[in-house]
This record gives C-alpha cells, structure tokens and sequence, in this order.
C-alpha cells in the first residue's frame, strides 16, 4: 500500500530529524518544555477543512520535534458528539476543529483546555467579536479563531439593473425592494427565508444585536425570544407572511435552480458565498455583486456571522503546549494563512491575513468586482459579539421544526420564535444547567 | 407487466400443470381458471418502482458532471462518468479506494469470523441438550431484538478501557457476535441436520469436532450461506459504529469516508458529484457478491440422506 509506505517513510525521516535536531542543539527556539525534554512530539488533529493536511504538511517541514497528524472529520454536530464522547474515555485527539456555536457545549462537557498562558499576545490580531466567541469574554482561551463568515448582501447586478432597484442599505429599503420587484416581477423573488438555516438566523440576530446565551455566576439566561431577536423574527416573518419574498428552504436542487435562472435576484449570504455560488448558480458567474448587509439604523454599520471555526487544544492532550504552539502559527502565520487561503478556500479570521496578498484578487466568481476581499475585510471589522451557550444544537433543531412550519403556513414567526426559546430552556434544565427565568 | 396488458379472464398455468398461486391440496384436481389479480400487480409494481427509483437516480446522476447535476432533467443521462470516476480517484490520492479496501476488509472478514462464531453457537444451541440452554438462547433473542446502534457508544467506552479505540480491531471485534446470526444458525442447524445422522456418526466412531465439520458444517452450508451474506451487507453498510471507533481517516469505511466529503463545513459546498460516484462504485461489490454466492443457495445436500 503506498499510503502506508509513504506514511511510515514520513515517520522514519521525522524521528531521524527530530533526533538530529536533538543531539545538535537542544534549542531550536521552539521554547517547548516537552518536546526538547522527550524526543519529537506526536499530535493528532481533527479537522474537516478540505486541504487541512496539505497545510499542515508545511508545519512538519519546519518543525521535525512536533509533528502533526491531520485526520480529516466531517463536519456539524455529530463531530461534536465523536469528541466528546472521546473526552468522555479519555481518547480525544490533541487539537479538534470546532465551530464557534460549538465551543460552549464541548467546553462544559470539559472537552477543551484553557490554553491562555501559551498564546499571550495572540488576542489583538483578532477582531473583538470574534475573539469573545473563544474566550466567552473571560480570561481563558478554549480556541483560536481560524475563519469567519462575516455577513454581506449579494445580488444580481444585471437584473436590479434590469428592474430599476437600487441596493438597500436599510433593511427598510430592502422590505421596499422586496415589494417593489413583486409588483414588477411577480413571478420573481428578493430572495428567499430558509428555515433550514440556522446559522443564517442566528447571524441576522446577532447583527441585530441579540445575545442568546448569557452566563452570570452559576446560570444561564436565554435570550432567544428577546427584543432585537424577535424584530429579526417579525421582519421576516411579515415579508414571508405577505408574500414579499419566496418561503422555499436554500441548498436544495430547486434553490440552486432559482439562483441559477435568476428566479431570485439577492442572497443574504456570507463571504464565502462565491464557493457556493460557483456549484449552484454556474450560469450566472459574473453578474452578482456584493455590498454590506443592509442595516437596522439609518448609517449603521454592523454585521453577523454565518460559519467560522476555530482551532481548540484538548484536556486529554498531552503535549497541550506544543499543540498550542502549533494552533497559533496555524491561525496567525502568515505563511500557514495564506497556505489555508489557497488550500482549504477559508476566510481567515485573523484580520492582517484578510487584506494579506493571498486575498488580493478577488473571487474567479465576482472577476466583475476586484476590490471583492478589499470591502470584505472593511466589513468583517463590523461584526457584531455572538453569544453560544451549551446547548445550540437543540435550539438549531428546534429552529428548523419550528420556523420550518410557520414558514410554510406563511403565518408569521411570533410562535415560532417563542417555541424555540422553551424547548433551549427546557433542555438546558434537563441538562443539570442553572436557568435564570 | 405483461399481467397489466393480458385480459382479465385468462389462464396462468404453470409449466408441471397445475395453476399457479393454487395450494399443492387444491391443485390435485383439475386446473382452476385464475383472474389476473390487477390491485397486488399494481402494488408489486409500485413497490418495485419505489425501491429502483433511487437506485436509477443514483445511476443517473453519477453520470453528470458537477454543473448538471441538478440543472439538467434529473432522469436525462450526462456523460461525465469517467470524469467523475477519475475525479473521485484522484481525490486526496485516492483515498477513496483504501476506504473501499478497508470496507473489503471489514466486511469480508467480520461475515467470516461472525458465520464461524455462529454456525459453531447455532449448531451448540440445536444438537446439545445443558443445562441454561433456553436462557442462553432467550437472552441472545433479545440481542436481536436491541439495535446495533445504541450498543456503539458503549461498546466504545469498552474499547477505550482495553486501548482498542481506533483500530481495526475495534470495528471487528463487536461485529463477530451477531445476536441474529446465531439465531439463524439455531433455526437452521435444527432444521437440517438429523440427530440419527449426528448418532450415526458418533456410533462410527467420529469425534463431536469431527461430526461439526464433516456433517453438520456441510449440510448448514445454504444458512451459513445465508448468515455470511446478511453479516457482509450489514458490516457494508454500518455507520455509526465506525464513526464513533476511528479517528484515523485511513481506518474509514466507505461510508465514514464518504460522510466527510459531503461535510466540510458551512463555508464549503458538498462534493454531491463524488459522493453520488462513490456510492454507486460502492454498490459493485456487493451485487457482484450476490452473484457469485446465489447459486449456493440452492444446495441442498439433506436430499436423499436419510429416511423420513
């Protein structure tokens, strides 16, 4: 087999370095207690980012005293459960990928280690928002930010052209659009809401400045039904609700055929949309453009965000120094970043990296607007601090149940959003969690 | 179909005479005219469409290139078979076919060593009377009964305890005891193998091993059959326990395997096209398997060996 052969012939060559670098000079400046103490390092890596190895496979050339192994995951919450279940037999990897939403339930279920005294200095090349998201805006550091999704506005240039409709800044202007392009075009749509995303709602909210999980001394208090929250809720619900805009969920075949045909003329999406859009929408490569997320306040400047991951050391790792040393040259080396740029097709959340050369030309997808990363990045700086608590994924669920129905009844979304708040409450008593009423 | 076309009215009969769907006791007398049923043809036939539907999709859309694939007529063939095939190959060097080995491997070896466990079970079960006997077999009933997949989490903090997670082992070691395998080799070692011919052998002078090999083993050979096929689909397809046992993404199965290509996170779009390429290149083995081994089905070496 050559994999095998390969990977032992890797294994040989890295003992063979890590010994010389031993018996040649016992600092290399790597400042690694252990690794310099016992021999070269051995770390594994769960990670889902495609490319992630080949990445990593620059660290291995520079570093033969820690060596890393990537072993490629799929992604979402059933890796959530694989690690934890791990950390429950004492079997976790050293480093895991994680998505922020994710953090707090893996950092209950004591999964993660606070590896704060090994990344002094790191916090500043981090936008605050994002930062706060691995650090639950205490003194610990359960992760490192890798990539975020800062949310913008897409559409299709040719066609708001086409109908006479100028780009909202507002999402007064947008609710306008959305009705004004009925009456041109009823067979058109804005967009759609999709109440299979969860993640999109949760963005849109946390521009709206909503905090769904907060955390005081010993309890939780879940502000999912709260006020920005529940205008997020209204406004869509109402333009759904009167038929403003289409109710059909994203990321099915009769979507991507929507945003192919220009059945629907604008996407809220993140700044990895043109990724998604090369797949779904092939047709239309060249005619969208992209502009920041319309606001709530007239001149405002704010935006959530939609996916992003960070890269978090484990309890169970033995080598957490090293494995520390290794997430910070990941997520802020220059070297590593652009390396992640061009394999893995991230948006790095390390704000130098964002305006960095590897980000100087704009997506194939969006030739049509070179300064693409350029605005991008200006964005990125806006994005609003999001709040996860333990237990996101049954709220998530229960998104989808709930919003998925009144979506369809086109009955507007107050139930929903109240349904959702219960059952997140609900579950986190059942999980032995303090709730402030 | 053609019973859709036939005229209601008109008769089935079967090559040796007798009217087909008739009871043996009925068919003694004369040929008895039979209505083409309309409603069960109709229910077969919706039924069949309704497990080969997905099946064609599946063939359909591995021959579509990545742009096509959900613009074009979702039943109009592409013609990007070969590219996907290569593209599929090509993918992380070819990952794809270890994971197919590695499926080979698991599945191959897990069906042998389960049928072993449960043809020599099976055969205890049915030939010996001990003490425990029933209690023995009830609790491995309700085995049966218990999904295999709420046993995964447990069986892996077992595996931890013993330094087994994530390895081979640890993915065969909970499929060599199969609850219905043993089941099914009771049922069938009772029904096929006489105790005269297990006397017989013993009155000649043959060991109890002896007996198991040369006569039990062989005329069990359709369930044993049987029990391979059913543990080798059943490791094919199984999910959850590899999921949870291996970290190791060169330890995957193809289903593990495939999972990760259609998750890469939020920000990545699916890799549809090769996962619907690699599912279909899945399915070979297991057809070719069918082929192979279906005709051992109809052995039936107790024909002829003893008196009833």
């Amino acid at each position: 087999m050559p994999h095998t052969m390969r990977r032992s012939l890797a294994a040989a060559t890295a003992v063979l370095l890590g010994a010389t670098a031993l018996t040649a000079c016992g600092s290399s400046g790597s400042g690694d207690g252990a690794a310099a103490g016992s021999g070269p390092v051995s770390l594994t890596y769960w990670a889902w980012a495609p490319g992630m190895d080949k990445v990593v496979a620059l660290w291995n050339a520079e570093h033969p005293d820690i060596k890393v192994t990537v072993q490629k995951q799929a992604s979402g919450d059933d890796l959530v459960t694989k690690i934890i279940t791990a950390a429950k037999a004492h079997k976790a990897p050293d480093l895991v990928q994680a998505e922020y939403q994710a953090l707090p339930t893996l950092v209950s279920n004591d999964a993660l280690a606070d590896i704060a005294p090994d990344v002094a200095g790191v916090k500043d090349k981090f936008a605050p928002g994002i930062w706060q998201q691995t650090t639950f805006g205490g003194e610990a550091v359960y992760a490192l930010p890798q990539d975020s999704g800062p949310l913008m506005f897409f559409y299709r240039q040719d066609l708001f052209k086409k109908y006479g409709l100028s780009v909202p800044t507002t999402w007064e202007e947008f609710a306008a659009t959305a009705r004004d392009l009925k009456k041109k075009a009823p067979k058109q749509s804005l967009t759609t809401f999709s109440a299979n995303d969860s993640g999109l709602f949760a963005g849109l909210a946390q521009q709206a400045g909503a905090a769904w999980w907060t955390f005081e001394g010993d309890t939780w208090k879940v502000g999912i039904d709260d006020a920005a929250t529940r205008k997020v809720s209204d406004f869509w619900g109402g333009l759904v609700a009167e038929g403003a805009i289409d109710n059909q969920p994203m990321y099915t075949p009769s979507w991507n055929k929507a945003m192919n045909t220009g059945e629907q003329l604008a996407w809220v999406s993140a700044v990895w949309a043109p990724g998604t859009l090369t797949t779904a929408a092939p047709d239309t490569k060249g005619k969208w453009a992209m502009a920041p997320l319309p606001q709530w306040t007239e001149g405002g400047s704010s935006t959530g965000s939609w996916g992003g991951s960070s890269t978090a050391v484990t309890t169970d790792s033995k080598h957490k120094k090293a494995a520390a040393q290794f997430a910070t040259w990941l997520n802020t080396d220059p070297v590593a970043l652009a390396a992640l740029v061009k394999e893995s097709g991230i948006y790095p959340a390390a704000t130098a990296a964002q305006t960095s050369g590897a980000l100087a030309k704009a997506p194939d997808y969006f030739a049509n607007q070179p300064d693409f990363y350029t605005r991008a990045a200006e964005i990125a700086k806006t994005t609003a601090p999001a709040a996860w608590g333990p237990n996101v994924n049954v709220a998530y669920t229960a998104f989808k149940d709930e919003f998925g129905k009144a979506a369809k009844a086109k009955s507007g979304f107050d139930t929903a959003l109240t349904a959702v708040q219960s059952a997140t409450v609900t579950d986190l008593r059942k999980q032995g969690f303090e709730v402030a009423k | 179909m053609t019973g859709l076309a036939s005229p209601p009215l008109r008769t089935t009969v079967n090559g040796d005479g007798r009217a087909a769907g008739t009871t043996p006791g009925a068919s003694q007398g004369r040929p008895r005219p039979r209505r083409t049923a309309l409603l069960p043809t109709a229910a077969l036939v919706l039924g069949a469409l309704y497990c080969l539907l997905p099946v064609a999709w599946v063939v359909v859309a591995a021959t579509k290139p990545d742009n096509e694939l959900f613009s074009t007529f979702t039943f109009l063939p592409g013609d990007g078979i070969a590219d996907n095939v290569t593209d599929l190959s090509a993918y992380r060097d070819g990952i794809y076919w270890r994971w197919m080995l590695n499926s080979v491997f698991y599945a191959g070896l897990g069906a042998v060593l389960s049928t072993v466990v449960s043809a020599l079970a099976g055969y205890a079960l049915a030939i010996y009377r001990f003490r425990g006997r029933e209690a023995f077999f009830n609790v491995m009933l309700t085995g049966v009964l218990m999904p295999p997949v709420i046993l995964a989490i447990p069986q892996y903090l077992l595996m931890a305890e013993a330094d087994l997670t994530d390895s081979y082992a640890s993915v065969l070691l909970p499929l060599i005891l199969s609850p219905y395998g043993v089941y099914l080799g009771r049922i069938y070692a009772e029904a096929a193998i006489p105790m005269e011919l297990v006397e017989a052998g013993r009155m000649d002078g043959a060991g109890e091993w002896r007996i198991f090999r040369r006569i039990a083993v062989p005329m069990m050979a359709p369930g044993l059959v049987t029990i391979f096929l059913f543990q080798f689909v059943a490791i094919w397809n199984n999910f959850l326990l590899p999921f949870i046992m291996l970290g190791d993404d060169e330890k995957f199965p193809m289903t593990v395997g495939l999972f990760t290509l259609l998750k890469q996170g939020a920000s990545q779009p699916s890799l549809y096209t090769l996962v619907i390429t690699g599912a279909l290149l899945a399915i070979a083995p297991l057809i070719a398997l069918f082929l192979v081994i279906q005709r051992f089905w109809s052995l039936d070496l107790l024909s002829g060996a003893v008196k009833s």
